[in-house]
């Protein structure tokens, strides 16, 4: 499993693997966003962190179609799939692999971006806590949803039909505990919301692509 | 009688063939007198005025959009449960119907807020939640577009249908999270009293219940050119190995 992990790191990270371009992804969405609505510091204080969290989103549905496709036109994934590793914990690993390659690079470079956005002081430290505790289960969904798509010719778009829609609780969750972090306001039962969420993404959804996976490897 | 019987299309078409008149009719006797009592002959809302009639067509379409769902993750399971192949095939037919319906919801929803609310649009958690609903419709469809293997294609919509319908809940919860909305609070429950008065009561179940039916006659129609459908699909394979 760690042999298997350490391999999609790997695979990640080097050329074509897609790993800064997630982080530029979310950068230069960051940073559109004063072109689209004005750089007046109120108003992007205001709406920052909703932004933030969208951009993270997008990011993460960036490198999704990845996570399986290449495994499946090279065969790699038959080959896991008749390994004596469980199904199961490939999946698993490659949403862990997923999350190491984006959604932690994501969460490293959100304050710098929320200083460009001219969020708040009061709410960096609870941009890192949302990050962290929301992101694996973006990376935890989207490997469901690719593991639906891997025999769809370009899923991408399919593959983002599916997910997005799948995202909206944790971004609710996500971006109100920010909100309410920010202001000062009390927001133990949104970001307990989305660490339920998240934890219960890593328990369930593994099983449930792992089926996915073996439906369409059939 | 069991459903498991009409895991046989043979036993299913045979059936609601004899089904389908009745169901048609019977369709008809409640949903048109139900809406035209509603339209014509129920008296108008004192602070509303003729506006408060598309209740008739808004609560109705509302509560099929989400039972359709509620339908079709049923025939999902017994689709993975058990194989049964006229199942899925139901659940497939259902989507569509259930999709026009959230669109109608939303649509004749809009109609009404225009005057009354001042809004085509907020984001209350019941509109929030229906527009949440016509994407997962959208999204269950597209994907038995994209695949082509029917029995592949029919156990990876179920899955979706079940994930989806555990993340269709949460974002319902999720978007209480907001500031109370627009929406005034249901218009029918079974434990508490009436929130509409009789007269307006009265013809809103009989176009209910024509609702359902309509419902029920669409979906099995659609199953049955389903059913067509795969054996067509059956046939011409056939020439082509001959």
């Amino acid at each position: 499993m760690i042999a298997l992990l350490v391999r999609d790191i790997r695979l990640a990270m080097r050329a074509g693997g897609g790993f800064g371009l997630g982080l530029a992804f979310f950068l230069i969405a960051v940073v559109l966003v004063p072109f689209g609505v004005g750089p007046e510091g109120g108003l992007l204080g205001t709406i920052a962190p909703g932004i933030l969290w969208i951009a993270a989103l997008l990011a993460c549905l960036l490198s999704l179609d990845r996570i399986f496709t290449l495994d499946y036109e090279d065969g790699s994934l038959d080959l896991l799939a008749t390994s004596p590793l469980p199904m199961e914990g490939v999946v698993a690993m490659k949403a862990l692999a997923h999350w190491l390659t984006t959604g932690l690079p994501l969460t490293i470079a959100a304050p710098v971006l929320g200083l460009l956005l001219n969020l708040p002081e009061s709410a960096y430290y609870w941009l890192v806590v949302t990050f962290l505790l929301g992101t694996p289960a973006l990376s935890f969904i989207g490997t469901f949803g690719a593991a639906l798509t891997v025999g769809v010719k370009r899923g991408g778009l399919l593959l983002s039909l599916l997910v997005l829609p799948l995202y909206i609780p944790s971004l609710t969750f996500g971006a109100e505990a920010l909100r309410r972090g920010a202001e000062g306001m009390a927001n133990t039962v949104p970001l307990l919301m989305l660490a339920g969420i998240t934890l219960g993404t890593i328990a369930l959804l593994p099983f449930v692509a792992a089926q996915a996976i073996r439906i369409n490897l059939r | 009688m069991s459903i498991w019987e009409y895991a046989n299309p043979k036993k299913f078409m045979e059936t609601t063939a004899r089904l389908m008149p009745w169901l048609v009719a019977l369709t008809a006797v409640t949903l048109i007198p139900g809406l035209v009592w509603g339209y014509f002959f129920s008296p108008e809302a004192e602070n509303f005025g003729t506006s408060v009639k598309i209740i008739y067509l808004h609560v109705p379409s509302a509560f099929i959009a989400i039972n359709a769902w509620i339908m079709m993750l049923v025939a999902s399971l017994i689709w993975l449960v058990r194989r049964h192949h006229v199942s899925v095939l139901a659940a497939k037919a259902a989507a569509p119907i259930g999709l026009t319906m959230t669109l109608i919801a939303l649509i004749t929803g809009a109609i009404w807020g225009q005057p009354m609310w001042g809004t085509w649009w907020a984001w209350d958690p019941r509109l929030t939640s229906f527009l949440v609903l016509f994407i997962f419709y959208l999204g269950y469809m597209a994907l038995w577009e994209a695949i082509e293997n029917p029995d592949t294609a029919a156990d990876l919509t179920s899955i979706l249908c079940i994930v989806g319908s555990v993340f269709a809940l949460l974002s319902r919860y999720a978007t209480l999270f907001w500031p109370q909305g627009l929406h005034q609070d249901a218009s029918l429950s079974l434990d508490k009293a009436e929130h509409v008065a009789d007269v307006y009561h009265r013809p809103l179940v009989l176009s209910i219940i024509g609702f359902v039916l309509l419902f029920i006659t669409l979906v099995l129609y659609r199953t049955r050119t389903e059913v067509r459908a795969r054996r067509l699909k059956a046939l011409q394979a056939r020439e082509r190995m001959a």
